[in-house]
């Protein structure tokens, strides 16, 4: 599924998204620990979180996900908006919490996938 | 002892730099991929150079990467200059964790690091002396056959 349809469904916010919004999504991920994103996710995971800081973009580009959300209507820093641009790392953000927004996402994922 | 053939390069870490933080292990990753390591091989050093790298961010003072890849092997070697390990046994357990609060507000903390890095690599093995630092030695085979 496509990040753009993801963001249109799940009615995201988005903060910057440099790298386009073709990118393929293959599952989400959703933690607020940097270390088990980083030992758990998969390559082309839309990652859920209430992080903000800079570090999550980091983490994103080692991981090659396509894209995070932020929940609960958080703001990123200014430095993680910044490195978000450089590094092409999709910034969306939603109202929503992240059980709410994972319910969502994983719903059409799965949907998506009995489709194809 | 010099990598026959092999490929070195040195990384300076500035302790409490958030800022550059993720940027070595970004670049080993962009070197592996240059070189065409396999991908499942990349996706196990990112996840060791960044926990590598992120100690020494968050509780050196400063410290040294160097990536050394061969013909056969893959090597990441950190040593920094910073407060040590009192019970290595107790901080290679999951969950254990000393990080701050500030630390653990950015989503870091969850004790996963040390053992991330064993359970990814091949062969890892750690040192360190209170109040001098921590070396860390961290080795992946790129045959599955040249495991020891
Ligand atoms: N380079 C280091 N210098 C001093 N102490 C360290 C160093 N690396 C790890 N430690 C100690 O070992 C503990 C466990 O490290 P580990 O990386 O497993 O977890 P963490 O850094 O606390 O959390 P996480 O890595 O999940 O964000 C740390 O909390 C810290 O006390
Ligand atoms: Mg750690």
């Amino acid at each position: 599924m496509k990040l753009k349809e993801i963001i249109e469904k799940l009615q995201l916010r988005v903060i910057t998204a440099q790298g386009g919004f073709e990118t393929e999504v293959t599952g989400g991920y959703t933690s607020d620990l940097l270390s088990d994103v980083m030992a758990n996710s998969q390559k082309g995971n839309i990652w859920i979180t209430l992080q903000t800081h800079q570090n999550i973009i980091a983490v994103a580009k080692l991981k090659e996900l396509s894209g995070i959300v932020l929940v609960k209507g958080r703001e990123p820093d200014e430095e993680t908006t910044n490195k978000a641009e450089e590094e092409k790392i999709p910034l969306l953000s939603s109202k929503e919490s992240a059980f709410s927004i994972t319910g969502k996402l994983y719903k059409l994922i799965s949907e998506k996938k009995i489709d194809a | 002892m010099e990598p026959e053939n092999g490929f070195i390069q040195e990384f300076k870490v500035k302790g409490g730099d958030f800022s550059k933080a993720g940027s070595i292990s970004t670049e080993i990753k962009e070197i592996l991929q240059e070189v065409g390591i396999d991908s499942s091989i990349i996706r196990r050093v990112a996840i060791a150079s960044y926990e590598a790298e992120m100690n020494m961010v968050m509780y050196s003072r400063k410290g040294e990467v160097s990536f050394i890849l061969d013909s056969v092997k893959i090597l990441i070697k950190t040593s920094d200059e910073g407060p040590g390990i009192e019970d290595i046994d107790k901080a290679m357990q999951e969950g254990f964790s000393t990080a701050t609060d500030e630390m653990r507000e950015m989503g870091f903390g969850a004790g996963m690091g040390l053992p991330n890095i064993k359970k990814h690599s091949d062969e890892f093995k750690i040192t360190s002396e209170i109040g001098k630092g921590t070396n860390l030695s961290i080795t992946f085979y790129l045959e599955q056959q040249n495991k020891q």
